[in-house]
C-alpha cells in the first residue's frame, strides 16, 4: 500500500530523522486539501494537528473587534503550519484558512504527543525541529513589530 | 561640483509618503549616461541637497527618473515641485550593480521598502538581456499593501514566465490576498541555485543583514552578495569623509559593494 512515508522522509523538516521513527510519525499523518476561503483551524479550537504545506498559501489572523480579520503571517509550499499542539493548553491563538487551494499533509498531534511519551527520543527530535521553527517565527515577528522599512530623517 | 540644471518633466506619487521625479537631461544634454545602481545628488534651491538613487531605465537617458521617500526639509521641498520647475544636480556617482558578472547565473533580487527604487535600473538591465541570464527572482518586501512601489509594474513582471516575483507586507487587512511577512521569511520560496547565483540586496540595513544570513544558511558565499549601502553624503565624490565606513567612501567606492569586502565594517555600530 502506498504511504506518505517517502513523501515525509523527502521534507525538510524531517530530514535526518531515522527510520524507526519515521514509521512512528508516517502512522500520524494524512493527506489533506483545503478549498480557498475555508478554514483550516480556528481561535480557541482544540489544536491537535500540524501541517507540512504541499502546495498553496494559508493566512494565519487574528480577528481584532473594529478592524475585523487582520493577517499577521502567511505560509506557503515547503513551510510547517502550527505548533499550539505542543503546548498545552493545546489550543490555536489564531486562524489559519487558506488563501488558494491548498494541499498539505496533517500531522495528528495527539498522536505524535502519546508516541514522544513512549519515545522520548522521538520527541525529542521533533522538539529539535520545532524549536527552529519558533525561533524562525519569533525572528520574523520581531523585525515586523520593529517596522524595518520605515525611514527616519 | 557645480550642479547643472535641469527640468522636472512629471511628477507622480507613488505611495502615501513617496514619489517619482521624472527630469529632462542636464543643461539640455543629449541623455544622461549611468549604470544600475549609481545616485544623483540633488538640489533643491533653497532647501539643499540630498543623495537620490536613479530609479530609472538605464536604456533610456532621455528621462532621468528618481523615485523619493520624503524624509526632511529637502525632499518634502521636492515634492512640491511642479513640472517645468528648475532642480540642480551633479552626478552620477558610486559603484553599481554587477549587471555583467552576473550574466550566466542566477540573480536574485531582494529590496526593501525604497529599497526597490535603486535594484529597478538593475532588473531593467538584466530583463533587457534576458537571455543572458539565469533564472531571475525578485523578491519584494515592504510594510502594507500601501507602501507597494511600482505596484503596476510588479504587476507586469509577474505576469512574465522568465521573472519570478514575490511581495509580501508586514501587515495586512483580510482584503490582501498575497504573502504576509517580512522579506526574509519568502526567501525560502525562491528557486534558486545557492552555488550559481547572484545576489542583489537593498533596504534598511537590519532588513539587509538579517536577509544576508537567510543566504548564508543556504550556503551562498557572502562574495556571491552585493548590498546597496546607505550613508550622510554630502560631497559625493569622497573629499568629505561624512560617508565613510572603514576605509571606504560609501560616495566614491559604493553604494554598491559585494559584501564580502564591507562585512567587518558594515557590523560595527560605531561607525
Amino acid at each position: 500500500m502506498e504511504t506518505l512515508r517517502p513523501i515525509l522522509a523527502e521534507h525538510p523538516f524531517f530530514k535526518g530523522l531515522d527510520e524507526h521513527h519515521l514509521d512512528l510519525i508516517v502512522g500520524c499523518a494524512s493527506n489533506v486539501r483545503f478549498n480557498a476561503g475555508e478554514f483550516i483551524f480556528r481561535q480557541g479550537e482544540e489544536a491537535n494537528h500540524f501541517y507540512l504545506i504541499r502546495e498553496g498559501l494559508v493566512a494565519l489572523e487574528m480577528f481584532v473587534p473594529g478592524r475585523g480579520p487582520v493577517k499577521v503571517q502567511t505560509a506557503g509550499e515547503g513551510e510547517v503550519l502550527g505548533w499550539s499542539w505542543l503546548v498545552p493548553p493545546y489550543r490555536w491563538i489564531f486562524d489559519a484558512h487558506a488563501m488558494e487551494l491548498t494541499r498539505a499533509i496533517a500531522l495528528d498531534g495527539k498522536c505524535l504527543r502519546e508516541k514522544s511519551e513512549q519515545d522520548h527520543d522521538l520527541g525529542y527530535h521533533l522538539l529539535k525541529r520545532f524549536a527552529t521553527i519558533v525561533q524562525e517565527n519569533l525572528d520574523a515577528a520581531r523585525l515586523q513589530i520593529l517596522n524595518i522599512y520605515e525611514v527616519r530623517a | 561640483m557645480t550642479p547643472r540644471m535641469c527640468r522636472v518633466l512629471r511628477t507622480r506619487r507613488e505611495t502615501r509618503d513617496t514619489y517619482t521625479l521624472e527630469l529632462s537631461p542636464p543643461d539640455g544634454a543629449d541623455g544622461f549616461r549611468f549604470a544600475p545602481g549609481q545616485f544623483n545628488m540633488l538640489y533643491a534651491f533653497g532647501a539643499g541637497e540630498v543623495p537620490v538613487s536613479i530609479s530609472g531605465d538605464p536604456a533610456k537617458p532621455n528621462s532621468l527618473i528618481h523615485t523619493i521617500r520624503e524624509v526632511g526639509t529637502v525632499t518634502r521641498a521636492m515634492r512640491e515641485l511642479k513640472a517645468g520647475a528648475v532642480l540642480g544636480i551633479r552626478g552620477p556617482f558610486g559603484s553599481a550593480w554587477p549587471a555583467k558578472e552576473a550574466m550566466g547565473h542566477d540573480v536574485v533580487i531582494v529590496a526593501g521598502g525604497i529599497g526597490l527604487a535603486p535594484l529597478r535600473p538593475a532588473l531593467y538591465a538584466i530583463l533587457a538581456n534576458r537571455q543572458k541570464y539565469a533564472r531571475v527572482v525578485l523578491m519584494y518586501g515592504t510594510r502594507t499593501p500601501e507602501d507597494i512601489l511600482f505596484r503596476k509594474e510588479l504587476e507586469r513582471w509577474r505576469a512574465r514566465l522568465d521573472l519570478s516575483v514575490h511581495v509580501t507586507v508586514d501587515r495586512a487587512m483580510a482584503e490582501w490576498r498575497g504573502s504576509v511577512g517580512v522579506v526574509t521569511t519568502i526567501i525560502p520560496r525562491a528557486r534558486f541555485d545557492p552555488r550559481n547565483a547572484i545576489i542583489l540586496v537593498c533596504g534598511p540595513e537590519i532588513m539587509m543583514r538579517f536577509t544576508i544570513a537567510e543566504f548564508e544558511k543556504r550556503d551562498v558565499r557572502l562574495d556571491q552578495i552585493y548590498i546597496s549601502t546607505e550613508r550622510n553624503m554630502k560631497c559625493a565624490i569622497g573629499l568629505c569623509g561624512h560617508c565613510q565606513l572603514g576605509p571606504a567612501f560609501i560616495c566614491k567606492d559604493g553604494p554598491v559593494f559585494r559584501y564580502d569586502r564591507i562585512q567587518p565594517f558594515f557590523e560595527i555600530r560605531e561607525i
